[in-house]
């Protein structure tokens, strides 16, 4: 009706002279209707927009503007449609100079409704984006009108959008169709199809509800229940017999109470003395003595309760009538379960592959320092922070966020190199085969670096955004999807991986490297000066640390804090791995990070408690594996 | 009704009296005590509210004092520390002697500080919004109340946006436990089933949200409208909202409403992509008013800073500042008691255009704005409501819907309408 | 050779007991309650919180500058020595306010309404209707009295005994106790774990039952009470170490082989020790958060037990007075310059506020310390003390650092 309507005024605006007034139609409605144009509601919105479509070309040039926040309200009650600084009337179609009209800012609720009142007449639009978007408007509430609309004109000249429209009409079939076969035969087409909107068009159909029934129910039965069963207890069974009214409540502790309130007399319940009613016994005495005497309602007796669920039925019906369309939709439904939970599997693996580059780039600096110097860096963390900081201020530098990223690595593996040096030149050198004290030494200047942090960026987190090409996803479907930033993360722990197994196994550096780790008093004697491989050692390790931290910081918050969140990671991916061997820490970081996702994904309401058990659970593996998972060969393993 | 009106006069004469006319005050300084967070990690957001307060003081002072004596700011610093916020509270009242506190901004430092300034007998202003279930003699609530943020923020979700399913994301502790059980009660309420809310709950400054994020995105699998409502707090919005982004999520697909994102946090993100998400306050710096105007720009110029933004701590601080000068002024003194009697029905303009007033429940009435992101990190105001007063006890949790707090007229903080008696004078802490 | 008593042996014990004496006659005599008032309330809470600090770290130094294991994870215990009083605490207190809330009703409660009660006070604050089951014991005193030096007690010798049986040790042992406590810190910040999450325990500091004294007097009572549990283990610890068990815990430091060649059931002497160290950490986290007035998770995290390390490095390991100085110096300096109240240092182009500065300077004092002070303060008076004695001290310190 509304479509007829609306062709109807177009054809009538075309053979319209332009006149002062373009539209007197628009103008009615405009002026009727001015107070709901300026404080729109989503609920109240539909039939206002359908009357302004009605009205002509204008009318819809008007809606999207209103919908595309470009339509302003003078003090004197005109609308004006604003292009950047040029106005025109939206009534008139005059240009209005010198205009400074107040916005409308239309929810999105609202932005809503007018886009899909558009929908229709985009469909066939000659510009590419604005069939897109129609169609996406379509994909998040399609109606039975649209439905039509959509099957006009499933034609199109780019195969995406016609593959996007074809794929549309199935699923608003399901949705809205009148004709049974017609659904049964949309959802056959979809079926084992996992993606979000088949889903979404499936899953209401088969919705349910319980009744109680004391013979076969009205309706599509989905099935029947048995009280008592895991499926119904006997309590819901009780609570649905009491909300249906078949059965009265039970007495609640509170109503006795109350009951026996209204009733004292002379001190006592019933014959029962108040002091004693602090014994729920002598109250459940006092109320029998009550109901006796008639002064109370009996309760629902267990006899009545018995005889009320032996005389009732209960089932579950879908919402779905049409008994056809959920066969086909349980089916359809079946179909895709397997895959679906396959899929599932799937992504958790990449949300735990991200985890565990992650977890390996932030502890592998801190493995190489102890494998080779048996010391812990407690400043580890910090020099993440650092590494990340560094990459926000490089950012501020430099505004191109592609060139400020190639810019920021180096920068920070450098800022954290030297960093790594100072604190080894400084400190670790004098601590030499004092492990613990260089543990507490290490934690003062993290303590010192932190609040260093704190007091030139300030407390607040600093952005530190991806450069455009990183962001987004990569979707493989509606399920298995991971962000670019993450991908990046993986590539560059992998990067890594290549790195530093190229600098240990080929060159002179990772040969003393090795020599000092398995044995440096023979080493020494071989004329390999173990001060300086420590020193290079430390000063890779903490590099690593600082391009860490600009991982870290493209995809979560860069703190002061930072380091800290990671370091306890970190310490218990060496840890669990073992130390002085890459492939113990990439084990680590494997099993610690798919542990968490594990953890997590079968507790989802609490990541907390995730946490506390991935550590009890390191805890324990430490029992069985007390050197990690490959544990350190060579004369340094019995230090 | 004579003595509302006179303060209304009393509060339109301080708020208008003119530098010019004023005196320089003289005699013994007022002390106010300052117990915001200056270090640790509240710093960020306590710093501000501090600032704040010493602004007003200054304005104050300029105005010629409050009964014609000078205020005095006595600051300190909690550090973050919780148990540090009670020896500091104690400090200010018997060692500084303090006549008000503004401080506090954690639900766990107002329980910290509660037992002192009630044995003491001190008077807090409390600027934050926080979970509801309290009333206490000696604090004022000039946050909001779950019923003026969290409901009407629901409500517009529902009716504005279509919302059928919902995620209430939050930071494992009170404040978004106690909001969700609200909100989930109230759903449930109005009909929403069990299985249409997700809850999660993530520690602080959670930066892994991969698997959350993910989790949301399939409940559209049900094929309702899925909203999120967030109280996710601080640092860890940043890494929340980027992986929102990098999921594609748009605000037109999933909306999200967060109760805990304002202005400061947003300065630590790129906007760009989070365009249409929402907050909901009870002020924005968009805010268009007169007031606000002024406020803006002398709070750049006290901070030296013209980039800096207000928020809505920032707003209750300016209300219950305003308030107790207010009260003090009508009481003729700065001894709680008195005040407290006195700024019961005390009105105050707030930022956004109207007027505050201070409730018997020691709440104050204010109106529900709903924001949705802009591209520079301010907010559109899409919706706006008529002040609604403060609940100090929610009406949809089945053991608080029978309690009322009433203390000038009942002396309670925890009135028990059913059984018509006072469940406890104090305070739960 | 006849053995002279051990307090003879060490006079510093005696010193240390005179010295906490005369402080806590002294802060008797110009308290509110007892005398002239010229010390504040807040500053005898202060107080008395720092001796249960100098307490802890005694039980800190019996571990790491005696026995040799860097616990990080001290604080998990005096944290759940004072969750384990603030149970009782709270409980008994709003039973308090609860019963009398009650007692308005015309019809008694029965025991089952007042434990609802009870618990929707203490839990509706965070959204719970149960009592937790770790709440079974919150209602006596006695019972919660025992789990005070059971919970931790029985955490330190399973994690010890699991530890120390697969020798695990150095720098391994104290990245895995700081695992415990952070595991058991993120354990506690869920509200489902019963113990009121991120909020804690709070309003600790009223004492159920003792409504009519005031905070001026049960600051006092409280610090009496620190100063005699510290005094009380200071010579404990000192007895248990200056004997021939002494002798082989410091061996076990030095050099854990040799003393496990030799015969010594080398685990069992750790685990003594640990787990007594354990308990002598939650005494004084029981006696410390009522102090407070509140406890939350945030008290166990890894950072407050390093703190606590720094402290016992600062002051002096391997000798008890010195962590008793440590704690007491170190915290005390730290509350005065976080306060604000310390005078900001004035340099050309830079204000040095001391509340963002002081982090900085305590990290390097503690980098240089270990630098070039590795016996800390007590080193200074080790210096002072008779030569005889010096003597005795170097060879120890020899041996310390071999």
């Amino acid at each position: 009706m509304t479509r007829f309507r609306l062709l109807a005024a177009c054809a009538l605006a075309l053979f319209l002279p332009t006149a002062t007034l373009a539209n007197p139609a628009l103008e009615a409605v405009v002026a009727d209707h001015l107070d709901q144009i300026e404080q729109p509601s989503r609920r109240t919105v539909a039939p206002l927009v359908a009357d302004i479509a009605a009205t002509g070309p204008e009318g819809l040039t008007m809606l999207q503007a209103w919908a595309g926040r470009n339509l302003g309200l003078t003090p004197d009650g005109r609308l004006l449609i604003m292009k950047g600084a040029d106005a025109t009337d939206a009534v008139t179609g005059q240009p209005v100079p010198d205009a400074d009209p107040k916005m409308l800012r239309p929810n999105s609720g609202v932005r809503g409704v007018i886009e899909s009142a558009l929908v229709a007449g985009l469909l066939n639009d000659p510009d590419v984006s604005r069939r897109s978007a129609a169609l996406d408007t379509l994909a998040r509430s399609g109606t039975a009108e649209q439905l039509e609309a959509l099957r006009g004109a499933l034609a199109d000249p780019d195969p995406v959008l016609a593959a996007r429209k074809a794929r549309l009409e199935r699923l608003l079939t399901i949705q809205h169709d009148s004709d049974s076969d017609a659904r049964v035969a949309a959802i056959q087409d979809m079926a084992g199809d996992i993606s979000l909107d088949v889903r979404a068009a499936l899953n209401p159909l088969l919705a349910t509800r319980r009744v109680v029934s004391t013979d076969d129910p009205q309706g599509n039965v989905a099935r029947e229940l048995e009280a008592g069963s895991d499926a119904l207890p006997r309590e819901a069974a009780l609570a649905l017999l009491v909300q249906e009214g078949v059965l009265q409540p039970r007495l609640t502790s509170a109503d006795q109470r109350a009951a026996l309130a209204a009733n004292i007399q002379n001190g006592a319940v019933g014959g029962v003395p108040l002091q004693d009613l602090s014994d729920p016994v002598a109250r459940d005495r006092a109320y029998e003595a009550l109901e006796t005497a008639g002064a109370v309602p009996p309760a629902a007796t267990e006899a009545e309760v018995q005889t009320a669920l032996d005389s009732h039925r209960f089932f579950e019906l879908y919402a779905e009538a049409d008994p056809a369309v959920t066969d086909a939709a349980q089916a359809a439904q079946l179909r895709a379960q397997v895959k679906l939970g396959a899929m599932r599997g799937l992504d958790l693996g990449l949300d735990a592959l991200s985890l565990a580059s992650i977890y390996f780039l932030a502890a592998i600096g801190l493995a190489i320092t102890f494998g080779v110097m048996r010391v812990i860096n407690m400043a580890h963390g910090e020099f993440i922070m650092l590494g990340a900081y560094t990459g926000y201020t490089v950012q501020t530098l430099i505004a191109d966020r592609t060139l400020s990223l190639v810019v920021a690595l180096p920068l920070a593996f450098a800022v954290t190199f030297g960093a790594g040096v100072v604190l080894y030149r400084l400190v670790i050198r004098h601590l030499a085969h004092r492990p613990l004290e260089t543990l507490l030494a290490t934690f003062g200047v993290s303590i010192a670096l932190q609040q260093l942090a704190k007091n030139i960026f300030g407390t607040q987190a600093r952005p530190l955004t991806a450069p455009a090409w990183l962001e987004g996803s990569i979707t493989f479907n509606d399920v298995v999807s991971i962000s670019s930033i993450r991908v990046a993360i993986f590539v560059l722990a992998l990067l890594f991986l290549g790195l530093f197994l190229f600098i240990m196994k080929r060159t002179r550096l990772g040969l003393e490297v090795r020599a000092v780790t398995q044995n440096p008093g023979m080493a020494a004697s071989m004329g390999i000066n173990p001060d300086r491989i420590a020193m290079m050692t430390f000063g890779l390790g903490s590099g690593i640390a600082g391009i860490a931290g600009v991982a870290i910081g493209l995809f979560a918050q860069v703190t002061s804090e930072l380091g800290q969140g990671y370091i306890v990671q970190s310490f218990m991916t060496v840890v669990v791995g073992g130390v002085g061997n890459i492939w113990g820490t990439l084990a680590g970081a494997t099993l610690i990070g798919g542990l968490s996702k594990v953890i997590e994904s079968l507790n989802p309401a609490n990541t907390l408690a995730a946490q506390t058990f991935m550590i009890l659970f390191i805890i324990i593996f430490i029992q069985f594996r007390p050197r990690g998972i490959i544990p350190q060969r060579g004369r340094a393993a019995e230090a | 009704m004579t003595k509302l009106t006179t303060m209304l006069m009393l509060t339109s004469a301080l708020t208008l009296a003119h530098p010019a006319h004023a005196q320089t005050p003289e005699g013994q300084p007022i002390k106010i005590g300052v117990l915001h967070s200056l270090s640790g990690t509240m710093a960020i957001s306590e710093t501000t509210l501090k600032d704040t307060v010493l602004m007003l003081v200054e304005q104050q002072n300029a105005k010629g004092g409050v009964l014609g004596r000078p205020l005095e700011a006595v600051v300190v610093d909690p550090a973050s520390d919780w148990p540090l916020f009670a020896e500091k509270a104690r400090e200010l009242l018997t060692v500084s002697d303090v006549d008000a506190i503004f401080g506090c901004w954690t639900s766990v430092s107002r329980k910290s500080v509660l037992p002192v300034i009630e044995e003491l007998n001190g008077l807090l202003f409390y600027p934050v919004q926080y979970e509801g279930e309290e009333s206490s003699k000696n604090v004022i609530y000039t946050g909001a109340a779950p019923n003026q943020q969290a409901i009407p923020a629901v409500d517009y979700m529902r009716d504005e946006l279509g919302v059928e399913s919902w995620a209430l994301l939050g930071t494992d502790y009170v404040y978004p436990r106690t909001t969700n059980n609200i909100l989930d009660a109230y759903l449930k309420d109005n009909g929403v089933a069990a299985e249409d809310i997700f809850v999660n709950y993530t520690p602080f400054g959670h930066s892994d949200w991969s698997k959350i994020v993910a989790d949301v995105v399939a409940l559209g699998a049900g094929g309702k409208k899925v909203g999120v409502v967030s109280t996710i707090n601080g640092d860890a919005n940043v890494g929340f909202y980027k992986e929102l982004a990098a999921a594609g999520v748009s605000a037109d697909d999933i909306p999200v409403m967060a109760f805990s994102v304002g202005e400061e946090e947003l300065s630590g993100l790129d906007t760009a992509n989070l365009v249409g998400h929402l907050a909901a306050w009870n002020y924005f710096q968009t805010a268009e008013s007169d007031v606000n105007t002024g406020f803006i720009e002398e709070w750049k110029a006290f901070t030296g800073d013209p980039n800096r933004v207000t928020n809505d701590p920032m707003e209750a601080t300016v209300i219950g500042f305003n308030a107790w000068v207010a009260a003090v002024e009508a009481a003729g003194t700065t001894d709680v008691d008195p005040v407290l009697d006195a700024i019961v029905g005390v009105e105050v303009p707030n930022l956004t255009g109207g007027t505050a007033t201070i409730l018997p429940n020691h709440h104050i009435t204010k109106p529900v704005l709903i924001g949705e992101i802009r591209e520079d990190g301010q907010f559109d105001i899409v919706s706006q409501t008529d002040p609604v007063p403060g609940d100090a006890w929610t009406d949809f949790l089945p053991e608080s819907a029978v309690l009322e707090a009433d203390w000038p007229g009942k002396d309670c903080g925890m009135f028990n309408t059913e059984t018509d008696s006072c469940v406890q004078v104090q305070s739960n802490y | 050779m006849t053995r002279k008593p051990f307090i003879l042996q060490n006079p510093s014990t005696l010193i240390v007991l005179a010295v906490l004496a005369v402080l806590t006659l002294t802060v008797t005599l110009f308290s509110h309650a007892y005398g002239s008032g010229a010390i504040p309330t807040s500053m005898i809470k202060v107080l008395g919180k720092t001796l249960c600090l100098a307490l802890a770290a005694v039980a800190m130094d019996l571990v790491w500058g005696y026995l040799g294991i860097l616990s990080l994870g001290q604080m998990a215990f005096f944290a759940l020595g004072g969750y384990m009083f603030g149970q009782w605490l709270m409980y008994a207190r709003t039973e308090g306010i609860v019963a009398v809330a009650l007692a308005q009703n015309p019809i008694p409660a029965t025991p089952h309404e007042l434990q609802d009660a009870v618990t929707n006070q203490i839990f509706g604050v965070v959204g719970s209707a149960e009592l937790p089951l770790v709440w079974s014991f919150a209602h006596s005193l006695t019972l919660q009295l025992i789990l005070i030096l059971l919970v931790p007690g029985l955490l330190a010798l399973v994690f010890g005994w699991l530890a120390f049986r697969s020798r695990v040790n150095g720098v391994y042992l104290s990245i895995l106790t700081q695992a415990m406590t952070l595991a058991l810190a993120l354990w506690l910040f869920q509200n489902d774990s019963g113990f009121r999450g991120n909020n804690g325990l709070s309003g600790l500091q009223n004492l159920p039952g003792l409504d009519h004294v005031d905070q001026a007097t049960l600051s006092v009572w409280f610090l009496w009470a620190s100063a005699g549990a510290l005094g009380l283990f200071y010579v404990l610890a000192a007895w248990l170490v200056s004997g021939k068990f002494g002798s082989v815990i410091r061996a076990i430091r030095d050099d854990e082989t040799r003393v496990r060649f030799l015969g010594y059931p080398v685990e069992g002497f750790k685990l003594v020790v640990f787990t007594l160290a354990a308990m002598i950490t939650a005494v004084a986290g029981a006696l410390y958060y009522p102090q407070a007035g509140i406890i939350n998770p945030a008290e166990m995290m890894p950072i407050a037990s390093i703190y606590l390390a720094v402290w016992v490095a600062i002051g002096g390991r391997g000798r008890l007075y010195g962590a008793v100085i440590g704690a007491v110096m170190v915290s005390l300096l730290s509350s005065w310059f976080t306060g604000g109240r310390a005078p900001s240092i004035h340099l050309p182009g830079y204000v040095v506020n001391w509340v963002d500065w002081w982090q900085v300077a305590l990290g390097l004092t503690f980098v240089m310390v270990t630098l070039f002070a590795p016996k800390g303060i007590a080193g200074i008076f080790d210096r002072m003390g008779p030569p005889r004695q010096r003597k005795a001290h170097s060879r120890q310190e020899q041996e310390a650092n071999a």
